[in-house]
């Protein structure tokens, strides 16, 4: 693996990746669709904020128009990657994607400032990184613009555990793979099915990686959690340093194919659309694009997952709360997995599900979007925080770690009651009251 | 004037936040929706009020200098392209529906609103404002009053004109004038509100309007018929009309339209149908309940060969993805889409529609036709490849024999996308030259230094 990726390396692919994104851009006509619901564009109503400005921006890039500079690369980090533009686009045209495109160039043309060159030497490290991470470093400079003070970004996230009044650190104490053993048996085990945590589960949101564990044990599957499993790479593809994002995939590859499963299964909705995309991050090479295709083959979101192969719902407990649902932009328009988290949380004794108003819209969050336009997700977020006030709901749920980090935010700063978990949270709870009963 | 001074003027009036020089913001404004129009503005300004708005044009006619209005930036005209450079005015921050008098049934809104967003605003009241654009969702309400925009529901409930009873507007030379109001009859002076409607940035800066509301109607009726030529599709739209019925949509699809639409979609559409007709009919139910009858009726006799009646609501929108995807699906054929609107007398509509297809074949371009057959506004969408010149050449060809025909059978250029520079050419040819020197001269009068949006809709002047 590179130590360090230099910008000739780069430069490599450039005369095949721009031609790529030449035809891809012009199939955008221009028609301003994308408008009505970029978060971003709704918020600044201005033109290089939407997928047709970012798109029209490039275009003058490649046309000799424009050239690569630092306010273009800020325009280009104006996206959430959300896919709403995508999603409504009459053409077709996948802006994200190409977004991402444009953030890609950007690195070719400028190699890598200095800060992102340590920054992404020590992702393709992972012992250090998962050390540096610990330490709570990693989500501030993950960003492309400078971060004024990343500590103050930091204490801004509250992260509520599952009782709402005890603010835990940002970082927990133990990660969630140093608090198990690599394989958890059970006795005849119906599926051996590996665990994909991602490091927001890993390094924050524990409760929720055991909340997955729990479950899958209860419902008599076997738990690989494999220790060497690295970041999946997707901030690292968003911000364009797409040759190291293939890097990490690759060694992800390697660590899951050590272990014999039935399934892998992710609880973040972005980390499983990672793991289903390699096979795509990696088209240009042949060998590892298969290889990626034998590990997709097996990945499903937990949720998915359960309802897929079924799961217990005589030993469930009453949870006697409103439930609402966020559906995370990942979850909706990347996998397209809405009905099964809605399927668990409706299966639960007691607990009343009631669907908020736009309940697909983006949260603000954005990976690290939000930590570099802080201001700004939190307009978006106030917006969500406004649907959810109105559901009189004791509890959202989120299948995504970021989603629930940025909603918890909101809901803190909007002095609301609510309490941010993952669906997969509040059944493994219901089958804790479940079994005191 | 020195473009460093004129941004230093510009953050005076509107404060720095609200003015952006950088090149690259420069270019994300140097474009609209129109195929091929990309020129780079100085300045992109975004006034926050009306006085601010009078500030820059005292400034900007002192000096000469181009303003170019732009809302959404979704006009098919060039509208907002910066042709001579100068200043981009945004007027986005004109977004406040300020009042809804129930009494009056009137809206008073600024016009950086979306005009869907009008439309949520008054819905609980039961209320409607029937302009609605396919661009409903994002166009700004001043988008549409300078572009007099129109729309599916066009034929019975009219087009934005009809529903702006007075306006604020801004001149060239800073004045700020109020037009029209609340009043349903207004004889006093010139009808200055209508002027300014659909005078596409050329004349002033409308900062609000008064909107006529209409309450929302109780009941529709809503069904598609396919037909084998197109005659008889003609017809039926003739006869329906003679009938003394006046459906509140009433829209047809061509072949090529509608086998593009199939091919992506796969709904089950007759591929071999000379034409598709979606029509609605809305009202008080009783009568909807009629005028459905005889609708049925009318296209039994001019032989539809197939007539679906919606049987709810999910139906109906299952209905109408024919109509809805029909640009979606031919832009996505190709890269560049040039959709045109072209209208003719609705007596016309069959041989125009044949001049379309005509066109196609002889200069070997592909276009679909799909658009509002009651008001005879079509919508001839030419995809291509702006890339390929040899190409465009042929486009541009079958374009004139196409704005020719319409003009030819006593139609117009435009029905609602407006001129700008795209239709330019063919202007003289509709109103002739004494036509073009009266509207030149309105212009003159209004805009002695010629600063709003110049080159535009009349041409040089
Ligand atoms: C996919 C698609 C479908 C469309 N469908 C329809 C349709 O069904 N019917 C229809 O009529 N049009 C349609 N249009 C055209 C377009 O949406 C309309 O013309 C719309 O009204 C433009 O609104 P806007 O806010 O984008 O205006 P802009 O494009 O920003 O401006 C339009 C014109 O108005 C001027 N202007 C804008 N604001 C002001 C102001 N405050 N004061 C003075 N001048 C101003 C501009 O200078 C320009 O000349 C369609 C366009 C697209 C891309
Ligand atoms: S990205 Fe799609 S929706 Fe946006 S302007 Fe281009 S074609 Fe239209
Ligand atoms: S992905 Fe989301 S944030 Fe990014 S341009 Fe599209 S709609 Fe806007
Ligand atoms: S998507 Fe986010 S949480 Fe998941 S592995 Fe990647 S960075 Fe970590």
């Amino acid at each position: 693996m590179a130590n360090e990726i230099t910008a000739e390396e780069i430069n490599k692919h450039d005369a095949t990746l721009l031609k790529d994104i030449d035809d891809a851009l012009a199939n955008c006509m221009k028609c301003g669709n994308c408008q009505a619901g970029c978060p971003i564009y709704r918020e600044t109503r201005k033109e290089f904020s939407v997928a047709r400005g970012k798109i029209s921006l490039m275009q003058a890039i490649l046309s000799g128009k424009l050239e690569i500079t630092k306010e273009f690369d800020s325009m280009m980090a104006q996206c959430l990657t959300c896919k709403t533009c995508a999603a409504n686009c009459p053409c077709g045209v996948k802006a994200d994607e190409l977004i991402l495109r444009g953030r890609h160039a950007t690195i070719k043309a400028r190699g890598l400032n200095p800060i992102k060159k340590t920054v992404f030497s020590l992702l393709s490290n992972r012992p250090l990184f998962n050390t540096v991470l610990r330490m709570g470093g990693m989500f501030g400079w993950l960003t492309f613009k400078d971060i004024p003070d990343k500590n103050a970004v930091l204490s801004r996230l509250p992260m509520p555990g599952m009782d709402p009044n005890r603010a835990t650190a940002p970082l927990a104490s133990t990660p969630l793979r140093a608090e198990y053993p690599p394989v958890i048996k059970v006795d005849n085990p119906r599926y051996k099915v590996a665990f994909f945590t991602g490091c927001t589960i890993n390094f924050m949101y524990t409760d929720m990686g055991k909340a997955v564990i729990e479950v899958l044990k209860e419902n008599g599957h076997e738990v690989i959690l494999p220790g060497a499993q690295h970041c999946c790479g997707t901030p690292v593809h968003v911000s364009g340093a797409f040759e190291l994002a293939n890097e990490m995939a690759k060694h992800n590859i390697e660590v899951f194919e050590r272990y014999e499963c039935d399934y892998i299964v992710g609880a973040c909705g972005s980390c499983v659309e990672a793991l289903l995309d390699y096979p795509k991050w990696l088209e240009d090479e042949p060998d590892w694009a298969a290889r990626a295709q034998n590990i997709a083959d097996k990945v499903r979101e937990i949720s998915q997952f359960l309802v897929e192969t079924g799961y217990k719902t005589d030993n469930l407990g009453a949870i006697n709360k409103t439930v609402t649902m966020h559906d995370p932009c990942h979850m909706v328009r990347g996998i397209h997995v809405t009905e099964q988290p809605r399927e668990i949380l409706k299966s639960i004794p007691g607990l009343n599900f009631v669907e908020m108003k736009e309940h697909d819209r983006c949260c603000g969050s954005g990976g690290s979007f939000s930590l570099a336009h802080y201001e700004l997700s939190r307009q978006i977020n106030d917006r969500k925080c406004e649907n959810i006030k109105a559901t009189n709901a004791d509890y959202v749920c989120a299948s995504c770690p970021s989603c629930r980090m940025h909603i918890t935010d909101g809901i803190v700063q909007n002095k609301m009651p609510q309490v941010v978990y993952h669906p997969i949270q509040l059944l493994a709870e219901s089958y804790k009251l479940g079994k005191q009963k | 004037m020195e473009k460093d001074q004129l941004i230093a003027e510009m953050k005076k009036i509107v404060g720095e936040e609200n003015v952006l020089h950088s090149k690259e913001a420069l270019y994300a404004y140097s474009y609209d929706a129109t195929p091929g129009h990309i020129y780079m503005p100085d300045v992109v300004v975004s006034p926050g009020n009306v006085q601010e708005v009078s500030a820059i044009m005292k400034f900007a006619n002192e000096h000469k200098i181009p303003v170019y209005p732009r809302g959404s930036g979704t006009n098919l005209s060039a509208g907002t392209a910066p042709l001579k450079g100068g200043i981009v005015l945004l007027m986005l921050r004109f977004n406040k529906i300020l009042d809804l008098d129930l009494e009056n049934l009137i809206a008073e809104v600024e016009v950086g609103v979306v005009v869907q967003d009008i439309n949520d605003y008054v819905a609980p009241h039961g209320l409607i404002y029937p302009p609605d654009p396919g661009t409903v969702k994002t166009a700004s309400l001043g988008g549409t009053i300078c572009e007099n925009s129109g729309g599916l529901r066009g034929l019975k409930y009219g087009i934005t004109k009809n529903y702006v009873q007075g306006l604020e507007v801004v001149l060239a030379n800073g004045d700020i004038i109020h037009t029209g109001g609340k009043n349903v009859k207004d004889v006093s002076g010139y009808d200055m509100t209508k002027l300014f409607t659909g005078s596409e940035g050329t004349l002033g800066i409308v900062t609000k309007a008064y909107l006529k509301l209409v309450p929302k109607p109780e009941a529709q009726a809503s069904m598609i018929a396919v037909f084998n030529t197109l005659e008889d599709a003609g017809n039926a739209v003739s006869d329906i009309i003679a009938a003394k019925i006046i459906p509140a949509t009433m829209e047809i699809l061509d072949n090529s339209s509608i086998r593009t639409v199939e091919d992506f979609m796969h709904v089950g559409l007759p591929t071999d149908a000379a034409a598709i007709l979606l029509l609605e009919v809305d009202g008080h139910p009783v009568i909807v309940a009629d005028e459905k009858e005889k609708v049925l009726e009318v296209l039994k006799k001019n032989n539809a060969a197939e007539v679906t009646l919606a049987k709810s609501p999910e139906h109906k929108e299952q209905l109408w993805t024919a109509r809805r995807m029909a640009l979606p699906c031919l832009a996505k054929l190709r890269p560049t889409t040039f959709v045109e609107d072209a209208t003719v007398p609705r007596s016309k509509l069959t041989q125009f529609l044949k001049i379309v297809t005509k066109a196609a074949k002889d200069y070997n371009v592909t276009i679909g036709t799909f658009g509002h057959a009651g008001d005879g506004n079509m919508h001839p969408t030419i995809v291509c490849d702006l890339r390929d010149k040899e190409e465009m050449e042929r486009v541009h060809k079958a374009m004139d024999v196409i704005f020719r025909g319409a003009v030819e059978l006593g139609g117009t250029l435009s029905g609602e996308h407006g001129i700008g520079l795209g239709k330019l050419p063919w202007m003289e040819l509709q109103h002739g030259k004494e036509g073009m020197n009266a509207m030149k001269a309105i212009k003159r009068a209004l805009d002695p230094n010629l600063i709003l949006n110049p080159g535009k809709l009349i041409g040089e002047c």
